[in-house]
């Protein structure tokens, strides 16, 4: 079942940690939003393999916008 | 051998010396340490050039920095357009989004009022009592503001104490949080508030303006600068003016703020017996600020099943967005996917507001 990253809060993106493909786990660091001068890491949700990122570095995002897609 | 007598070499005194070396201070702890560089490094520099004798820098109609310090402070004209810069900054989404957190911003100025009459009771005159109180709102162009009209003998010492414990906020307030929190309430994740319009945000500094302006009319000159920055910003027709308020103007008028700030301090104005005690009884009030503000979060917790995490009434003080990291991290510590850093923003902003106004309520009593 395919589940959305979402981004914790508004910012941007400071650093894409995985590759699409990536096996990820439950609470790892997937990407890292920088908001304030703050580095934030937004984790998984769930267990499962990154189907799609849709966010670069540097972009800017809103609370809630999704990032990428784990499958 | 008139030479010798204007040299100022001859006219050091033990005092000006031991103002050097807490100029040499503060340019180390800009430097090396980063604690609020762009401020401390301008004033450690102004305070170095105001102790070497014989210079006329701050010789009244002649000085150089005199002149930077009368037409930029005593005329009121620096600190308000550092709030323009500020407010052009300042995104209120977080306060409007959760409006009860204002309280949190409010009940921080308790700091204020608290040492402000403690201080009145260890011999302070009101001016000077209401200038070493301000300074526990964390919020220098204020407290400068403050300082300059009612009491501009303590100006250096106070902005100095006000931009130290600024610089020194991830240090001093995490234990008091933690002191006053438990773990569960650390771990408490708080539910989003709604979401906040376009116009919401353009209306707001308009009605703002008006409302706190005629409440407090002395808080006119830094809430109006404030609230036109911010229409700036969420106007989002002029970006060219956002942009040099944020930056360019805001550059500029800081490093005159600073190196006039710092040529204050003179040996005879900082050097006094009572410096210490404004430096301790500052951080009272920033304590106090701090812990009243925890604590009426967790007083509004008993009546309210959307819970607060009480570490965001620490950002109550406004030491903008600072006070908000501190929150962050330490929320971060208790749960690591628990991001309270824009719910603190809430009451940073509330705060900024608040000391402005416990600031204009000092100028209409006592002025």
């Amino acid at each position: 079942m395919a589940q959305e990253v979402l981004a914790a809060l508004s910012g941007n993106i400071w650093k894409v940690s995985v590759e699409v493909g990536d096996k990820v786990e439950e609470d790892d660091e997937v990407f890292v939003v920088e908001a304030l001068k703050m580095e934030i890491p937004v984790y998984a949700p769930c267990d499962g393999t990154i189907s799609e990122i849709k966010v670069k570095k540097g972009d800017a995002v809103e609370e809630d916008d999704v990032l990428a897609v784990i499958d | 051998m008139a030479i010798f007598e204007h040299m100022g070499v001859f006219a050091v005194t033990p005092g000006t010396a031991v103002m050097w070396l807490i100029s040499l201070t503060l340019i180390y702890l800009a430097i090396s340490k980063k604690y609020e560089p762009l401020l401390l490094l301008p004033i450690g520099f102004g305070i170095l050039i105001a102790n070497l004798p014989l210079t006329e820098l701050m010789v009244p109609g002649e000085g150089l920095i005199w002149r930077f310090y009368h037409y930029g402070i005593e005329w009121e004209v620096i600190p308000p357009l550092i709030f323009l810069g500020l407010g052009a900054l300042t995104d209120f989404g977080p306060l409007l989004s959760q409006p009860r957190l204002i309280f949190l911003g409010a009940a921080a100025q308790a700091g204020v009022y608290v040492t402000f009459f403690a201080a009145t009771s260890f011999g302070f005159t009101l001016e000077e009592a209401a200038t070493i109180g301000i300074i526990g709102g964390a919020d220098g162009p204020t407290t400068i503001f403050l300082a300059a009209k009612l009491a501009p003998h303590l100006l250096g010492a106070c902005a100095v104490a006000a931009y130290s414990y600024m610089a020194l906020v991830p240090i001093i307030q995490p234990p008091i949080m933690r002191l006053l929190t438990t773990e569960n309430e650390r771990r408490i994740r708080m539910k989003k508030g709604r979401k906040i319009g376009a116009r919401e945000k353009l209306f707001f500094p308009i009605a703002a303006t008006v409302v706190i302006i005629l409440l407090v009319p002395a808080s006119a000159p830094l809430i109006a600068m404030f609230m036109l920055g911010n229409l700036f910003r969420e106007s989002k027709v002029v970006d060219r003016l956002t942009d040099a308020a944020q930056n360019s103007l805001m550059n500029i008028v800081t490093i005159f703020l600073g190196i006039s700030v710092g040529a204050t301090m003179t040996a005879e104005n900082f050097l006094r017996n009572d410096v210490l005690f404004i430096f301790f009884l500052g951080l009272v009030a920033f304590i106090i600020g701090t812990a009243t503000g925890v604590i009426l979060a967790k007083l509004m917790n008993l009546f309210t099943s959307n819970k607060i995490n009480p570490l965001i009434g620490g950002a109550g003080v406004s030491a903008v967005p600072m006070a908000a990291r501190v929150v962050q991290r330490m929320g971060v510590e208790a749960d690591k996917k628990n991001n309270l850093l824009m719910f603190a923003m809430g009451p940073n902003i509330a705060g900024v507001i608040g000391t402005v106004i416990a600031a204009g309520i000092f100028l209409t009593l006592l002025k």
